[in-house]
């Protein structure tokens, strides 16, 4: 006869499969701290670049037209830190969460990465595409703040896709790109906090909640 | 009061043919190939499981192909998630009933 104890096994065996077969589940905590990490050291160093050529003025002078060399030359140089951030962030998060995968047993590559990669990259491209228009068209002061915007909707369609909880990272990265948006000679310091510090907070938050008691 | 037990249905003691289903029921439709990734099978293995599934009528197989290799899908049919929802509830009541 089947034990109370045989029942409970068989649900949380239903629930497992159910929750692995729809959702990306190896995302690892470490992945959106060292994503973070990355980001908090391209804005040191974009800060750095910004202060050699003075100030956050990237965006006021290049739209009076009065864009000399040097402020070129100062956003070739921001653009190029941007991308090595970003290639960066994304080496470092895959990493960590092809060691999680590989801890738990869940293949990496599968059904879910798919869904979710498919899911994360639309909004991601279209919003890429309208950022390249921006700074074609020399409005290089809404960068950072519509980076963060479009960056927040792919995590909010992200979540239905992986861990339901980077809703509310992408939430709070559209508060912030939406708040950014009003405001002017802040964009480091909101790209700061949106690409660094969010991503460093989710990242502890997850790592604590699910990886903690493996790990031990 | 109704045995519990009448509920649970044999097909589903095998714990691959529960995880079959559980995957079905949340996937519309999905390939030989992830579902052995997912429930961690060998391909015998999965087959005979899904075959015995299929005999039932709880799940309908679709064969097509993608280029030259064979693309085999499954979906779970509405006698198969009327038997599974059953099977469900009766784990549940089993739970409930010896509390």
């Amino acid at each position: 006869m089947r034990s109370k104890e045989e029942s409970l096994d068989a649900l949380q065996d239903i629930r497992k499969m159910m929750e692995r077969s729809s959702r990306f589940i190896s995302l690892s905590g470490w992945s959106g701290i060292s994503a973070g990490i990355c980001a908090l050291l391209g804005a040191w160093f974009g800060y750095g670049v910004l202060a050699r050529t003075g100030g956050e003025s990237v965006s006021a002078s290049s739209r009076t037209s009065q864009v000399g060399l040097s402020s070129m030359g100062e956003i070739q140089q921001l653009l190029l830190i941007g991308r090595l951030t970003f290639a960066a962030a994304a080496v470092s998060a895959f990493i960590f969460t092809y060691i999680r995968s590989k801890k738990n047993a869940i293949p990496m590559w599968g059904l879910t990465a798919k869904r979710l990669l498919i899911n994360t990259m639309v909004p991601m491209i279209v919003g890429g595409l309208v950022i390249l228009r921006m700074m074609q068209t020399g409005y290089y002061d809404l960068v950072g703040s519509c980076s963060l915007v479009f960056y927040g909707l792919a995590l909010v369609n992200a979540s239905k896709y992986t861990l339901n909880e980077i809703r509310y990272l992408g939430y709070a990265e559209l508060a912030l790109g939406l708040i950014d948006l009003w405001q002017r000679g802040y964009g480091l310091l909101f790209w700061a906090l949106g690409f660094g510090v969010l991503h460093i907070i989710y990242g502890t938050m997850m790592w604590w909640k699910y990886e903690r008691v493996q790990s031990k | 009061m109704k045995n519990p037990i009448d509920n649970l249905n044999k097909v589903f003691d095998s714990r691959i043919r529960l995880g079959v289903m559980s995957v079905l029921l949340v996937n519309e439709e999905i390939n030989f190939n992830d579902l052995k990734d997912l429930l961690q099978l060998t391909d015998g293995n999965l087959a005979s499981h899904l075959s015995h599934l299929e005999e039932n009528g709880f799940i309908k197989v679709r064969k097509g192909f993608i280029g030259r290799k064979t693309n085999t899908t499954y979906s779970i049919t509405k006698a198969g998630e009327k038997a599974f929802k059953d099977h469900l509830a009766g784990l549940e009541n089993m739970i409930k009933g010896i509390k």
